[in-house]
């Protein structure tokens, strides 16, 4: 038993030692931050004969969902870069894979790519390597989300909003306003359904946007304490009719089946996938806007594949391929050619793909950071770790 | 042939020292043990006292205690953690009062030539994966389901997804490790006891409890360990019935990706519980006998 014990203290000492040599990434107290001292790739070389990826449902199809939708298979054949795919239901799940250190590209949203860029857990890209690059929208191309002083940390991928799906023949009248996931005495009571997420709250506070001016939200990432209590105390109460929160798409797609959810937040692709399946549903873009991503393909400082993932990054982007994903996921494409590759030929205005004005209205998700991202320097903002530590309290 | 002598020699040399005999046997074991076993709950314990960079969420190695403080003083996880205890204690009630009268068939009254068959059929349902059978739940429990369709005639409605429906799935998964302990304790019962006892004028019912019972009650310790500690430990059945609800597993799986320290923390919280656990059923001396 001394033996056990001292064995014990020897590990724990081990563990201290480790532990007191690391030196941590620091932030600035304001949030802006520099990002650690990374070079981008400066050439091609061969593929390794596999890439590993972290992405959104929908995004690396191979088939196996849907025999008609493919777009793996042949880069695999062209490339010889066996893709290796997992599929992660929010943004902080996203983060924390790519800190596993196991993958070599992830499709992140905004929320996701500052904290990877700022962790040096995102490489710099050398985008003169993806030739796909030069049709991307230039409205997408450096932009905070995906870059920083200048330089580019991933290829915009596409983007899109959040939107209200509900049950045709279970929900009348038809909803047009998150209104009716909010409401406190919701006929719908326990069959309502919501993004099981800390990001979910700028949902919350888009709402109180437009429904109560007197707060003053401007930007749904941008709350001061005042603003981040009314949008928590507003999901406190809509929890009381909420049947179960989702991050799992497919999970959402047998709960709308069953009706056990017949109105939440939900993506156009978890929408087509219950259409396929034959049940009655329509999702909506409602009248107060939405909350939305905008995704960029992202390469691992560490990759162990960083040719393949180079690789793929054009192949994902290109005009071809880029359409096809965006027809299937039910986005705009990040790729202005690739409109000129869909099977409906007004997917593209549909989507509003390029249209600047559109996407005013949708708030992309961004990490909050205590520096109000609105630019309001007199009042500082609730960060994202308290997001987190309320959104727990919200589920209770 | 000097190989065999050479074997022979270190025969010889093991049987003179039993201490290096023994020492060899446990090696392997004891480094696994203390290692993989005790070591990651050191570091777990260690990484609980960290905290994490607000924004990019990375480890920062610095000592506080932030995390026990938050712990104790946000009324969120008192809740859980309560919930998470009557969850778990309810879970092994029901599979105690379920497992108790199976075992008794399976291990008394059954055929003899039939009992290990009969305790194969109680496997069985450990061959299945976890998730098939969850996900076999809430098949059965969604609206309009099995359930409520066999419920329908009796004007009563499937619980629906949420903390009954949690407890429901918990106790038909860990059923089996309560009934495996309590059939192997009966199987052990002497049967010139029950002899005796039907011979001092004893019914079945007072047999039961003033002999059956009092002997199988360390079976029913040692089954509740398990099924109380697997059940304060899970996560996935609340994700995939739970509804909106939320226990500590779910608070351990949600800071996992993002607050590492607070999730060791939190992690700890289950360590204690069990531990003060299995301390009350010594006490009680139910595992003295084991």
């Amino acid at each position: 038993m001394r033996s056990a014990l001292k064995s014990l203290v020897a590990i724990g000492v081990l563990a201290l030692a480790t532990a007191c040599s690391s030196t941590p990434a620091k932030t600035a107290p304001d949030g802006s931050f520099t990002p650690p001292k990374l070079t981008a790739q400066q050439s091609l070389g061969a593929g390794e004969g596999q890439v590993n990826l972290i992405a959104w449902a929908g995004y690396v199809e191979n088939g196996s969902d849907d025999p008609k939708v493919d777009w793996v298979t042949p880069f695999q054949k062209q490339t010889g870069c066996q893709v290796n795919v997992k599929v992660a239901g929010t943004s902080d799940e996203m983060v924390n894979l790519m800190k596993s250190g196991q993958y070599d590209a992830v499709s992140a949203s905004g929320d996701a790519s500052l904290r990877l860029i700022a962790s040096g857990d995102a490489a710099p890209v050398n985008t003169d390597l993806v030739p796909s690059y030069q049709d991307i929208f230039p409205s997408l191309k450096l932009q905070k989300w995906n870059s920083v002083n200048g330089v580019a940390y991933g290829i915009p991928h596409g983007y899109g909003a959040n939107l209200l799906m509900y049950r045709t023949d279970k929900v009348s009248p038809a909803p047009t306003s998150w209104g009716a996931v909010f409401q406190p005495d919701s006929p719908y009571k326990s069959h309502i359904t919501a993004y099981d997420s800390p990001i979910y709250i700028a949902d919350a506070a888009l709402y109180l946007a437009k429904t109560k001016p007197e707060l003053g939200i401007t930007n749904p990432y941008a709350l001061d304490q005042r603003q981040f209590d009314a949008a928590v105390a507003l999901l406190k109460q809509q929890r009381a009719n909420v049947g179960e929160y989702w991050s799992d798409y497919l999970k959402e797609v047998s709960a709308f089946k069953s009706g056990d959810s017949v109105l939440g937040t939900t993506w156009q692709v978890i929408a087509n996938t219950a259409q396929g399946e034959q049940i009655p549903v329509k999702a909506v873009l409602p009248d107060e806007g939405a909350t939305g991503w905008s995704d960029t393909w992202m390469l691992y400082s560490k990759a162990a594949h960083p040719n393949c993932a180079y690789k793929w990054m054009d192949w994902i982007t290109s005009a071809k391929t880029n359409a096809q994903v965006a027809e299937y996921f039910g986005e705009a494409p990040a790729n202005q050619k690739a409109c000129d590759n869909t099977s409906d030929k007004n997917f593209c205005a549909e989507y509003h793909a390029g249209d600047a004005a559109y996407y005013q209205k949708i708030a992309f998700w961004t990490t909050p950071i205590p520096q109000c991202v609105d630019g309001r320097r007199n009042v500082k903002c609730v960060p994202y770790a308290d997001w987190v530590q309320a959104w727990t309290a919200i589920k209770g | 042939m000097t190989t065999d002598s050479a074997g022979r020699r270190l025969a010889g040399a093991l049987h003179r020292r039993p201490r290096l005999r023994l020492g060899l046997l446990l090696a392997a074991p004891l480094t696994w043990l203390l290692v993989a076993y005790l070591g990651s709950l050191a570091v777990l314990f260690l990484s609980a006292f960290w905290t994490t960079d607000p924004f990019t969420s990375d480890v920062v190695r610095s000592w506080t205690t932030d995390n026990f403080r938050t712990l104790l003083s946000a009324p969120v996880y008192r809740t859980v953690a309560l919930r998470s205890l009557g969850v778990a204690a309810a879970v092994t009630v029901i599979d105690a009062v379920v497992a108790l009268p199976i075992a008794c068939y399976t291990a008394l009254v059954a055929k003899p030539s039939r009992r290990p068959l009969l305790v194969v059929a109680l496997l069985t349902p450990l061959w299945a994966s976890y998730l098939v059978k969850a996900y076999a739940w809430r098949i059965i429990l969604a609206n309009g389901g099995p359930l409520d369709w066999a419920l329908g005639p009796l004007g009563l409605h499937s619980p629906g997804y949420g903390l009954t429906a949690v407890i429901l799935v918990l106790a038909y998964l860990w059923l089996p490790y309560m009934i495996l302990p309590i059939h192997a304790g009966l199987e052990q019962l002497p049967a010139n006891l029950l002899d005796a006892s039907a011979d001092l004028g004893a019914r079945t019912w007072r047999t039961v409890r003033s002999v059956v019972l009092p002997m199988v009650l360390p079976s029913v310790a040692a089954g509740s360990v398990f099924t109380f500690s697997l059940s304060l430990g899970d996560y996935l059945a609340v994700q995939i019935v739970g509804g909106r609800s939320q226990l500590i597993g779910n608070l351990i799986y949600a800071n996992v990706t993002l607050n590492l320290p607070l999730a060791a923390a939190l992690g700890t919280v289950p360590v204690v519980a069990i531990l003060l656990y299995l301390l009350a059923v010594r006490r009680s001396g139910a595992l003295r006998s084991l």
